[in-house]
């Protein structure tokens, strides 16, 4: 009995092998199969859906998207490329790494291929295509790019007869924030969850609009200058008093459920958050008001992010590849989008032609607007009150950076929940950062 | 009398069993509604129920990534358990000199934290040409569950009778009869918990499936956490597929269960 | 051993025996060196190396620089202190949580097998599965369930991963492992003799002597084990950090912390080297402990 169990499973295990040679023997005809790596983002899934009419218009071209979460994705498409083992013909990968791996090598030289008439690259967004670009190289496209805005629930504002400017600064959040808050409702709702793209997205804004900045013109570290303990300060003291409970759990998603669900009356987080809050099955559809990042010091404060595509340099199918990233990065492909899956999914913060797009204007109307002011208007070559030695925004383009960013993150969220105090954590997070600029100088 | 004090005990043992298992009810409740749903403010357990997410994951092909899981969930298994049933068998019941030694080097191979062994696994895979290879895969997770097995295994054996076995021998047993018609039925319950244990952990290994397959051989974990979507809620959908991805262990862990269950008329018999 | 046969035929017989327990073992261990030790050897090259992958120009030979750098910046004894305290806590709980069940179900009565089927599942779940379903629906504050009873009994929410973060990755590891440890201690318990528990029976010893006097020491073994794979497989517990407490609160753990030099540092040499230091630190611990504390690693030779 047992015996026979065993004879069963092996052979069917041979089985097993057998049919999957087989398989790879058979999946190498003359057609070309490009695997994509990319994340499980809204867009990427519509991407997915619409893939289908790319294959359609390309016979002998088949697209494999292979979905990763976002921390996956790095290390499984880092490895990849960095070691040249050729598995992904396309990847998604984000505006921090771009530049560094374009000057690494690793990335397909995209300028040639992108000159055409009909792709009108001059179309991108400036600031989006400035950090895609290294030497007047592009190495990506954008799929979609974000901003970071404020909006608020009018309702729960207006109850308490507080009014929002358009261009507010951080005290006037902070005192309209303390004045909504309540038992049921948090008046603010901001990222704690310690990581580089989490806490570090909005908290890098607030710090330089404060003054601050991670790095001055020689690579000094600046994370224990009193500018950023300030910003630091700031920001803790205002989750201490108006802020949602929990933060260390508290990133985009978690605050989106927040809103949505009338637990917090603010956030301020990416821009393409507004186009969750005014989708039809949103239960505060309509009752959102949005305004710029809120500054103190600068002028402007939002961030800027975008994920893109783009072809490592060892890939086989180097032609095929780049045909399916202008196609999902055209204007054609936005027409599409719009008109297969509705006018609001059209990938936002990528192209300048998406606003002048009348249905996508009538869909998006609340938020699409203050989306494309706010993005034509941060400049990531400066974004915070003195010049900075890189080129980005709410991250130091430095591969050290994601590293310096998590861990000074991780000591900034003991702060927050009262472990440590600011000024002891972020000088932890000075001889750590300043590590990391020693080695740029 | 007695039976009032079972039926209390079996009444908390119910209590105790129902909550212990809300969370994974609370999954599988989940798991049929829309994201608004899901991340109520109030748990809903009355609700519409909505296939969304199991239509989702049918869109994004899951069968496949079921598929390799299979695939290198048995093959590790059945790889593991012919190792480990005659290395535990010589470790306890055969005489071995350093057993000790052999013992320490085998649970010695669980030291290395998996983050640390991934890259160069990585590169060995790389040189050799099989990343992305379901078989390669399964190498690598009968290694990892190899340790744990012969410990098991051992552990059973050696509750093994000595005087059963001396008996078959002193009637002439030899060794292929000492084995299959002696201790095997014995320990075959704990050959099935063996077997149940290497296979969960095959099925929910998932760091060296991100990093060792892509295209053709990725198993499901990496594919149930390719839900979490870094821009909106993903509760629901996440339910589904931890769901679908946990009804073959489930299954496979009730099965085993009554093997474990047959051996406690065994444990009568001695 | 113990048998009647001549000394020479026994002395014979015990030559072959042993070549034929080596050839027992040997598939075993020669698989074992080939898929584990080869990747070893792989690492200590690397932790030798200057590598960090995103900065492929760099790559070098370091000599000890890695190892240096390991000692050097403080994060080692705080991963170690976060490691054995998480394991170790989370081990005994659940193993006392494991006994219970297995206490509990180690009876007949109506549905028993469902009841067990219950306890096994949280096991049976994908780890990264559980931590995000615990996180999202059971620990939120806003939509946890159990945030909507702490405030149904009038209390307000508890900021679990913020406030408690240790506790919260301890409740959620014995959650998983708990059933693990039931299930090898309820084939302890099944294997028991029924003559003993009912000649203690007939003899009127009572429920908690007969467990003290008789369950329990039969159990040893089973208890060994179970705490013995309960600490391998909680040392690389990484789940829980990664998603509630990324290693906040005293929760940075060897396996998250070199799950951070290799995947988010990217440093190669770096991940390689802590991985080679905790290999070393592990076995001298292992080796003091199995040879005073467990039986079940002693017995066996001359059984």
């Amino acid at each position: 009995m047992n015996k026979r169990i065993k004879s069963l499973a092996l052979g069917g295990a041979v089985a097993g092998l057998l049919s999957f040679g087989l398989v790879g023997c058979s999946s190498d005809g003359g057609d070309v199969t490009l695997t994509l790596a990319t994340v499980n983002n809204g867009q990427m899934k519509d991407m997915e859906g619409l893939k289908g009419e790319f294959e359609a218009a390309n016979p002998g071209i088949k697209v494999n998207f292979q979905v990763m979460e976002e921390g996956d994705l790095r290390a499984a498409v880092t490895s990849d490329v960095a070691n040249a083992a050729g598995q992904y013909d396309i990847v998604t990968i984000g505006a921090y790494e771009v530049p560094q791996w374009g000057a690494n090598g690793w990335l397909t030289d995209l300028t040639a291929d992108l000159a055409d008439e009909a792709y009108d690259v001059g179309d991108i967004l400036p600031p989006v295509r400035d950090a895609l670009s290294v030497d007047g190289k592009q190495y990506a496209v954008p799929f979609y790019g974000e901003s970071s805005i404020l909006m608020y629930n009018k309702e729960i504002l207006d109850k308490a007869g507080v009014k929002m400017p358009n261009k507010p600064t951080w005290q006037q959040v902070a005192a309209a924030a303390k004045k909504v808050n309540s038992a049921e409702t948090a008046g603010i709702c901001l990222r704690g969850k310690p990581g580089w793209g989490d806490l570090f997205a909005p908290l890098t804004t607030v710090v330089q609009t404060f003054g601050g900045t991670w790095y001055d013109m020689n690579w000094n570290a600046k994370v224990n200058a009193p500018e950023f303990v300030q910003a630091v300060t700031f920001y803790k003291d205002l989750l201490d008093s108006a802020g949602q409970k929990d933060p260390v759990s508290y990133s985009f998603n978690e605050c989106l459920t927040a809103l949505k669900t009338g637990k917090v009356a603010m956030w301020y987080d990416a821009s393409v958050a507004a186009s969750m809050l005014e989708a039809d099955d949103s239960p505060v559809k309509g009752k959102m008001g949005y305004a710029h990042a809120p500054v103190v010091k600068t002028k402007e404060s939002g961030w800027l992010w975008s994920w893109n595509l783009a072809v490592p340099a060892n890939t086989q199918n180097k032609e095929a590849a780049i045909k399916f990233i202008k196609w999902a990065t055209s204007k054609e492909y936005h027409q599409l989008v719009g008109t297969k899956l509705g006018w609001s999914l059209v990938p936002p913060g990528a192209r300048t032609s998406t606003y002048a797009i009348p249905e996508y204007n009538a869909a998006a109307s609340a938020y699409a607007p203050i989306t494309l002011e706010v993005m034509s208007a941060v400049n990531p070559k400066q974004p915070g009150v003195n010049p900075q030695p890189w080129v980005g925004i709410q991250y130091v383009a430095i591969p050290e950076f994601q590293d310096v960013g998590n861990q000074v993150a991780q000591l900034v969220a003991d702060a927050i929940a009262g472990r440590t105090s600011v000024k002891e954590a972020l000088d932890k997070g000075q001889a750590i950062a300043q590590a990391a600029g020693d080695a740029q100088k | 009398m007695r039976s009032a004090k079972a039926s209390i005990i079996t009444f908390i043992t119910w209590v105790i069993a129902v909550t212990y298992f809300f969370p994974v009810l609370w999954m599988f409740i989940n798991a049929f509604k829309t994201e608004n749903d899901a991340a109520s403010l109030t748990p809903k357990f009355i609700f519409t129920p909505s296939f969304e997410g199991f239509q989702r994951l049918m869109d994004r092909g899951m069968a496949s990534y079921l598929t390799n899981s299979i695939l290198a969930s048995v093959t590790s298994t059945v790889l593991v358990l012919l190792l480990s049933v005659p290395a535990a068998y010589a470790l306890s019941i055969r005489p071995i000199v350093k057993v000790q030694d052999v013992l320490f080097f085998f649970i010695s191979t669980r030291f290395m934290p998996a983050a640390a062994s991934i890259l160069p696994m990585f590169m060995i895979f790389k040189t050799l040409n099989v990343l992305d290879n379901v078989f390669a895969l399964s190498l690598v997770y009968a290694a990892m569950n190899l340790p744990i097995a012969i410990w098991m295994m051992r552990s059973f054996l050696s509750e093994v009778p000595m005087e059963i076995i001396e008996a078959a021998r002193i009637d002439g047993a030899n060794f292929r009869t000492e084995v299959t018609k002696v201790v095997l039925p014995i320990v075959l319950p704990g050959i099935a918990a063996v077997a149940l244990i290497c296979f969960i952990f095959s099925w929910n290994e998932y760091f060296f499936s991100v990093l060792l397959t892509s295209a053709n051989a990725k198993t499901t974990p990496p594919f149930l956490a390719s839900f979490v979507d870094g821009r909106g809620q993903f509760l629901a959908v996440l339910s589904a597929a931890s769901t679908v991805a946990a009804l073959p262990v489930i299954i496979a862990g009730w099965l085993a269960q009554k093997q474990l269950v047959r051996g406690l008329a065994m444990g009568a018999v001695k | 051993m113990t048998t009647a046969t001549p000394t020479m035929t026994k002395a014979a017989s015990g030559l072959r025996n042993i070549a034929l327990s080596r050839a027992l073992v040997a598939p075993a261990l020669i698989f074992s060196i080939a898929l584990t030790q080869i990747p070893f050897l792989v690492t200590i090259y690397f932790s030798l190396m200057r590598w960090n992958l995103l900065q492929p120009k760099e790559r070098g030979f370091a000599g000890f620089e890695n190892y240096i750098y390991v000692f050097k910046t403080g994060d080692l004894f705080p991963a170690i202190k976060a490691t054995v305290g998480l394991t170790a806590i989370s081990v005994v709980t659940s193993l006392l949580v494991g006994l219970l069940f297995a206490i509990l179900l180690d009876r007949t009565f109506r549905g028993q097998s469902i009841a067990r089927t219950l306890i096994i599942t949280p096991f049976l779940i994908m780890p990264a599965a559980s931590a995000l379903i615990w996180k999202f629906s059971m620990f939120d504050t806003n939509i946890g369930v159990i945030n909507y009873i702490v405030q149904k009994l009038g209390f307000s929410a508890i900021g679990w991963s913020t406030e408690y973060p240790y506790i919260s990755v301890i409740i959620l590891l014995t959650w998983q492992y708990a059933p693990f440890m039931m299930l090898i201690l309820l084939s302890g318990l099944q294997s028991q003799s029924r003559e003993v528990l009912e000649a203690a029976a007939v003899d009127r010893a009572g429920a908690w002597r007969t467990f003290l006097l008789i369950t329990l020491p039969h159990l040893r073994q089973y208890i060994e084990i179970s705490i013995l794979l309960g600490t391998i497989m909680l040392l690389q517990a990484f789940d829980p950090v990664a998603i509630m407490t990324k290693g906040t609160g005293g929760t940075k753990t060897l396996a998250y912390l070199l799950y951070e030099r290799a995947f988010v540092g990217m440093n190669v040499g770096q991940a390689a080297a802590y991985g080679v230091v905790t290999v070393v630190l592990t076995i001298i611990v292992a080796t003091i402990a199995l040879r005073t504390l467990f039986k079940v690693f002693m017995t066996g030779v001359n059984k």
